[in-house]
């Protein structure tokens, strides 16, 4: 089982970069399960076709302890596993705490079956807390890719995530897999993203372009693997997910300088 | 060679074996750690020189991790000491159910009901009992659902709210929840942020629990007392009924007590404290903040005063009658010493005759390892070691060393208010002149301030800031008192080292030790643990068996 958590700026489409990539894995026959550690509860909407679990914190308070994993553990498209951790409302209690008592519990619940293929954490914005890096360091995840583009914040967020990554590298054994470029179509994207993948020293596994089948997709609560297999953008996602299923790329991320990757951003990002 | 030639003789050898500096007990002591520690720890630990004024000590200051402090925490001086021994206040800890449990009647805090409500919550245990889930979404419904239940059963007309560590690491506005109460039920709720972590011990709490009582109680009640001799006693908090006793006393020489502070107090009579004539103050530490409050705001005067120890209680009584310089009050004052003394005189002699000549340590919180010295010299003893938990320096020094004391990021981690004089209020009873005559000469009182514990100590005493288990270890190795007057955390391992111990803080459920009659119980106390020292009766088996055998090899052989 490869655990992969999915990490990246808050906005930058960590949730749907990640179901349409476990559509493309579950199109290769694998057998998935995604673990959304946001409180806002929406990483499996396009796998499951909705928001339609209880998510496991509002379950454990509601239901005291004694829960059944399908309450909180549904199945979507090609029987990908959803479940929500959940959390509380903005600016009350522990998100971060929830993150920790929701996968323990899932664990307890034997959520983790033997053969599953893939787990995927999509893990809420930069990490912010002991929480949110739960994923990576209770050594459950073991590879992490950053989903990203060219714009500056995203890169800055991209090179935070691999301190974070660097920290619990040598105890918990994760490693960078890569960034996902998810296109925002700014100038020379795909060269900017590469020159601050090899600085951190990884790679730019895939170079998503930006396409509005995927927001079609989302009104219709689907993946476009799911809506509209035959564009191109569904190809993408594929290949994607081939990669990822291939990769063997795993590094303990370099995290750079803030001087050194504004230095990149000059040399690449000016170029018209 | 004479008697006179031997003494002489006597303390030459002494003061060659303790060096030319006289501090080889301090120097012994500090000798056991690293480099790091030592360097810490030496301005902790001071051991008085002859001829040496003002000597300093580093106090506040935050503890070295692993070293096993006594220190409490910032909760623990808030709930604990401060604001748990109000009587008709029900005290709700918010946060897991440990920090409630654990601090739950450990404090021995008498209180009879209050005549106000009569209503007694000293006793009772109040905590949210906070769970997983109320960390995660938050604790305020919770917390305000205890209070829904508090009110229904017990229906106080205070409700105080003491924070944890969790509360202030998710964000609960107990604060908010205090300001909801009030509305919804019409009553006085305080909420305090007094999470563990803050500051460098115990003492941040009572800080915090008397910036609260400032802002919130003392101030808004109008109940006059009813003589022109009225007091508060601030820091007294009830131990074994120490301030009942304070109180049988005061009130025979004609003084009203209108307020003990907190101990067997109420919120609804502290209110119109403002209204006394005179601060009188027990615990410097624990509430000098609300003493010098009430003076900046109400013009109240204050008076360090001790009523631990026979003539520490007539040196007070005799100081209060100087303040008020009231004849009759003056000639009531002196019948009562005399009458009191007479009435213990016999048993305090008998105690005396079995403890001249021995020899004390104390290690107190922050102000009883000053306060009992005097009662120890009553009974021919001395004082040959003193430490505190968590005082600062000026309760080493005295306050004069106060605008001397470095502030630090922890200290300034505590809020601390400002209060401007009432414009209704505001009362001087002395003007600046008047106080100053008051204080001056061989007989002039502490009035507003506090002169420390180190100068009534002698050469060659020991003086330990924030002690920790080993330091007491190896004193009482070195030091030898026949005595040791600690707390639950080091009386079983001071006994076991064959010193005879007594709790100062919880009295070993005896008590009261203040005034005349708790001057005999104390006596009673310690003569009765010195004379009865079961475990220097015992010789452990490894003093004379080994407890691991083994050869010893020849030289290029195996064993």
């Amino acid at each position: 089982m490869r655990q992969v958590a999915i990490y990246g700026k808050g906005g930058i489409g960590k949730s749907t970069t990640t179901q349409n990539l476990t559509a493309g894995l579950a199109d290769m026959g694998k057998k998935i399960m995604i673990v959304g550690c946001d409180p806002k509860a929406d990483s499996t909407r396009l796998v499951l076709g909705g928001l339609a679990q209880k998510t496991v914190l509002d379950t454990l308070r509601d239901e005291g302890d004694d829960i059944e994993l399908d309450t909180v553990l549904k199945e979507g498209f090609k029987g990908i596993k959803g479940v929500e951790s959940g959390g509380p409302e903005p600016g009350v209690g522990c998100a971060g705490r929830g993150i920790i008592t929701s996968i323990s519990l899932l664990e307890r619940l034997g959520a983790y079956e033997a053969d599953l293929d893939y787990v995927f954490y999509d893990v809420l914005g930069d990490v912010v807390c002991g929480g949110f890096a739960m994923p990576i360091r209770e050594g459950k995840a073991k590879e992490i890719y950053i989903v990203c583009s060219g714009e500056m914040m995203a890169l800055y967020a991209a090179n935070n995530i691999s301190k974070g990554i660097y920290k619990y590298a040598n105890t918990g054994g994760v490693r960078l897999g890569g960034l996902i470029c998810n296109s925002r179509k700014v100038d020379g994207e795909a060269e900017l993203v590469s020159a601050v993948a090899k600085e951190i020293g990884t790679q730019m596994i895939h170079f998503v372009p930006r396409d509005n089948a995927v927001h079609r997709a989302e009104i219709n609560k689907k993946t476009v693997i799911d809506f509209s297999p035959d564009e191109p953008q569904a190809e993408e996602y594929r290949t994607l997910a081939r990669k990822i299923d291939a990769n063997d790329m795993f590094v303990i991320p370099k995290p750079m300088p803030i001087e050194r990757l504004e230095a990149i951003l000059m040399e690449h990002g000016m170029v018209a | 060679m004479s008697g006179n030639e031997r003494e002489l003789l006597e303390t030459l050898v002494k003061r060659v074996a303790n060096g030319p500096s006289g501090t080889h007990i301090k120097d012994k002591l500090l000798d056991n750690y690293s480099a790091k520690v030592y360097k810490n720890r030496k301005e902790h630990v001071i051991q008085l020189e002859e001829g040496v004024e003002n000597q300093s000590i580093a106090a506040n200051t935050r503890t070295i991790p692993g070293i096993m402090t006594a220190r409490g925490c910032c909760y623990a001086g808030c709930k604990g000491v401060v604001v748990g021994p109000l009587k008709d206040v029900c005290v709700i800890t918010h946060g897991p159910i440990g920090c409630g449990f654990y601090s739950w009647g450990t404090r021995r805090n008498r209180a009879k009901p209050d005549e106000h409500t009569d209503k007694n919550f000293v006793t009772y245990c109040f905590s949210t009992d906070m769970q997983e889930p109320d960390i995660v979404f938050g604790g305020e419904k919770k917390l305000e659902k205890a209070i829904e239940e508090a009110m229904e059963l017990f229906s106080p007309k205070c409700i105080m709210i003491c924070s944890t560590c969790p509360v202030g690491l998710i964000g609960d506005d107990v604060q908010a929840v205090a300001r909801r109460t009030e509305e919804k039920y019409g009553i006085k709720a305080i909420g305090y942020s007094c999470e563990g972590y803050k500051g460098v011990s115990q003492s941040g709490g009572h800080h915090i629990a008397n910036n609260g009582l400032m802002r919130y109680v003392i101030g808004t009640g109008d109940k006059k007392p009813k003589t022109k001799f009225s007091v508060n006693v601030l820091g007294e908090y009830n131990i074994g009924g120490d301030g009942w006793e304070e109180v049988r006393i005061l009130k025979r020489c004609g003084i009203e007590v209108l307020n003990l502070f907190t101990g067997d107090a109420s919120v609804e009579s502290l209110k119109s404290a403002h209204l006394a004539h005179l601060n009188l103050v027990m615990c410097h530490r624990s509430i000098n903040y609300i003493a010098e409050m009430m003076k900046t705001k109400y013009g109240l005067d204050w008076l360090k005063v001790n009523f631990i120890g026979v003539e520490a209680t007539c040196k007070t009584l005799r100081e209060i009658a100087k303040y008020f310089n009231d004849p009759a009050l003056t000639k009531k004052v002196e019948e009562v010493i005399a009458d009191e003394t007479a009435a213990i005189k016999d048993d305090m002699d008998h105690y005396r005759a079995k403890l001249t000549g021995k020899t004390a340590g104390i290690f107190s919180g922050g102000s009883r390892s000053h306060h009992y010295q005097a009662l120890l010299r009553d009974l021919g003893m001395k004082t040959v070691i003193a430490g505190y938990e968590f005082a600062h320096r000026d309760d080493y020094e005295g306050r004069d060393v106060i605008p001397t004391i470095k502030e630090d990021a922890d200290n300034k981690n505590i809020e601390s208010i400002t209060v401007k004089p009432d414009e209704k209020l505001y009362h001087e009873r002395y003007t600046a002149q008047q106080i100053a005559d008051l204080k001056s000469g061989e007989e002039g009182i502490e009035l507003d301030t506090y002169d420390g514990m180190i100068p009534e100590m002698c050469a060659g005493d020991v003086v330990v800031d924030d002690y920790n288990h080993f330091e007491t270890d190896a004193l009482i190795k070195t030091v030898k008192p026949d005595i040791f007057l600690s707390g639950i955390k080091d009386k079983h391992s001071i006994q076991k080292a064959g010193v005879s111990s007594r709790q100062i803080h919880s009295y070993d459920y005896s008590g009261p030790y203040s005034g005349f009659r708790g001057a005999v119980i104390f006596a009673r106390d310690v003569a009765m643990a010195i004379y009865t020292n079961a475990w220097q009766l015992v010789t452990p088996p490894w003093k004379h068996e080994p407890m691991l055998t083994g050869k010893i090899a020849e030289e290029g052989k195996n064993a």
